[in-house]
């Protein structure tokens, strides 16, 4: 079975949301990657979600904009981050989705792609900027291979398209709870829950939310009504704050933001 | 021939036109186009397809669209026949279109007037664009002003630089340019920022892309409100010389002024057509921007198509002393079309293209957009090889007014 399938089976009959980390993989380096990685998950954190950085992320506010321009910069390259990846699974199962490009899925071809996510020990993908309709091949080699392409609904989607993402979703379902980018807010939106609830009574497969989602507030109120919370600027920003200081206390310092994240959502 | 025959002849060619229909219903154009963007902004392309189909059959918003680009932009432009140069090159007889001349300077007006009437038509309260040299800029707000909407343009801090007169042109215009600053800081970054402004405001907001690139209906719509170039050119080149042109030259970035003289020509194939890239300071990583004759196929902007990136899909670097072209995509109908082979692309140097924005205006009197001088500049190359009964059109896709400074520089010249 699938890391993430087994993991919300496992949730689902403690009553509890999952609480899903966002990091950009390489920043500030994959060794400190790595290692917050096994932080979260000693802090209880569910599932991963490892950003590709991508040179054009046109959903991203400026945060993991630069979180990314951050990393590229030093010359990352996307097999770096599979091998961490691979490094990774020698000590840890915690579910890893990749928010990745369509256009690094594409380059190198979407099969091949997921056979090397696969390999490396990924268990699924989002990719923001593919909509469903456009690529079935992928939803049905991700099958074969029992791995997930975890879709999006946004606040503007139509009905026609909701039921359309809720049928293709595999995993989860990623609900984006703000029209715009992604970024620290001060308040979630007041239509998140009657959305949420909305789409509930359309799928049975998980709905986690994200963008905008900021504070360890923010993740109660999201938790509540949610299979999932999703949390990255926030965490970027705090690992942003700490890029000057030893790896050792930057994986603490956010190791700590992340437990506070993580009582608030499961609180 | 007579007038009868003549008449016949432009219905025939625009029977064929017809024939050209891409692209297919999701946009696309062969393996090229699509749609690759956030789901939040899926339904706003879909309200705008629905509503751009809808308007191009309805004969009152054709109506009001020929009105304003014959009353404000100031079309038919008209199609000049370059003696001089013809007579200097020594080979074919070289025509240029004249789009220089519409209101606001550039081609890109085409465009701007069709698709704000568009977002009247949608109850959109808000424009936004992107823009590298400033022309599309130029054009949006200039709309924006006539119909006093409320207009923001996205552009990188490294074109407001290479630009700075269209920059306060917009201002004056009672537009809000907002400069970008990050990536390479030019229009790749610029169209980025738009997308991710029109992320949060697509409810009522409506985005004028200014080229034949990005997610579909754009490559589509943008396409048809600039064939007006081409049709004309049909028209306009029957009348003088009482056959098409042989050769259609146009510069590409994103290729908006070379798609709409191509397309209408499609099915003439005796016409060939020749795209001009910027070839920059030299064939290395970062020095051009050269897409279709040297990159790869790959994700862009929303849709597919011929890109510079790297094993990755990571965008590579580009340069053009022309900040219209400095582009590393392509819109994904020229991808097509180099493809299927109907159409060539080439490219020209920074200094080729100043060479020939220099001899144009020397020879003809007129002082063409640095992106134009790159088709000057090929067929500066290339008509000598030809024989004298052979027919050029350029697009001179605009007035290189905007670019005097930045030559002036080049040349070492103080302004």
């Amino acid at each position: 079975m699938n890391r993430i399938d087994k993991k919300f089976r496992d949730l689902k009959s403690k009553k509890k949301p999952a609480f899903i980390p966002f990091i950009t993989a390489g920043d500030p380096d994959l060794q400190t990657t790595k290692a917050l990685i096994l932080e979260f998950e000693k802090r209880g954190a569910d599932i991963i979600e490892l950003g590709i950085p991508f040179s054009d992320p046109i959903a991203d506010g400026p945060i993991i904009q630069a979180s990314y321009y951050r990393t590229l910069v030093r010359g990352i390259k996307v097999a770096q981050i599979l091998d961490m990846v691979s490094e990774l699974r020698a000590v840890s199962e915690i579910p890893i989705v990749s928010m990745v490009s369509y256009s690094t899925v594409f380059k190198g071809g979407c099969q091949a792609f997921i056979e090397k996510a696969c390999k490396a020990g990924l268990d699924g993908l989002t990719i923001p900027d593919m909509p469903v309709e456009e690529n079935n091949d992928i939803f049905e080699a991700a099958k074969k291979h029992d791995f997930k392409i975890v879709c999006f609904v946004a606040p503007t989607t139509t009905d026609g398209r909701m039921s359309l993402i809720t049928q293709k979703s595999q995993g989860f379902l990623y609900y984006i709870s703000v029209v715009g980018i992604t970024g620290i807010r001060d308040s979630l939106p007041e239509d998140v829950v009657q959305n949420i609830d909305k789409l509930k009574k359309l799928t049975a497969t998980p709905i986690a939310v994200g963008f905008g989602v900021s504070t360890p507030d923010h993740a109660r109120l999201i938790g509540r009504v949610a299979d999932g919370v999703i949390v990255g600027s926030a965490i970027i920003k705090e690992i942003e704050k700490h890029t000057s200081e030893s790896s050792e206390k930057l994986v603490n310092k956010v190791g700590e933001f992340v437990g506070q994240l993580i009582e608030g959502a499961k609180g | 021939m007579g007038t009868t025959t003549l008449k016949s002849k432009v219905q025939k060619h625009e029977d064929s036109c017809r024939v050209a229909s891409f692209p297919d219903k999701l946009g696309h154009f062969g393996r090229f186009g699509g749609k690759f963007v956030p789901e939040t902004i899926m339904p706003a392309l879909d309200q705008l397809e629905k509503a751009y189909l809808e308007a191009k059959n309805d004969p009152a918003f054709n109506t009001e669209l020929e009105y304003y680009l014959r009353e404000y932009v100031g079309r038919p432009s008209t199609l000049y026949y370059a003696e001089r140069l013809t007579r200097k090159l020594g080979g074919a007889k070289i025509y240029l279109k004249r789009e220089d001349l519409n209101h606001t300077g550039a081609h890109k007006i085409n465009n701007t007037i069709g698709q704000i009437l568009l977002a009247i038509r949608m109850g959109k309260k808000r424009i936004i664009a992107e823009t590298g040299a400033g022309q599309h800029g130029v054009a949006t707000a200039t709309a924006a002003a006539m119909f006093g909407i409320e207009c923001d343009v996205y552009m990188g801090e490294e074109d407001m630089r290479r630009q700075a007169l269209n920059v306060f042109r917009m201002k004056l215009l009672g537009t809000r340019v907002i400069p970008v600053a990050s990536g390479s800081k030019t229009l790749k970054d610029a169209t980025n920022e738009a997308f991710r402004d029109w992320m949060a405001s697509v409810r009522n907001t409506h985005y004028i892309l200014g080229s034949v690139v990005g997610p579909h209906p754009y490559p589509m719509m943008v396409r048809d409100f600039q064939l007006v170039i081409g049709r004309e050119v049909k028209k306009q080149i029957l009348e003088k010389e009482n056959r098409l042109p042989d050769y259609l030259i146009a510069c590409v970035g994103g290729g908006s002024n070379s798609m709409g003289l191509f397309h209408p020509f499609i099915e003439d194939k005796e016409v060939n057509m020749i795209g001009v890239e910027a070839g920059g300071v030299g064939p290395g990583i970062g020095q051009h921007a050269s897409t279709l004759t040297s990159g790869k196929v790959g994700i862009l902007h929303g849709s597919a198509s011929y890109v510079l990136q790297d094993d990755d899909g990571q965008t590579l670097p580009v340069h053009s002393i022309s900040a219209g072209l400095d582009y590393p995509g392509v819109g994904p109908e020229h991808s097509y079309l180099k493809d299927i082979g109907r159409a060539e692309y080439v490219s020209i140097t920074d200094d080729e293209a100043v060479n020939a924005f220099q001899e144009c205006a020397r020879m003809e009197g007129i002082i063409p957009a640095l992106e134009a001088s790159h088709a000057i500049a090929y067929t500066m190359k290339f008509a000598p090889t030809l024989n004298k009964d052979k027919i050029i059109v350029i697009c001179l896709s605009g007035s290189g007014d905007k670019d005097s400074f930045e030559v002036a520089k080049k040349l070492g010249y103080k302004i």
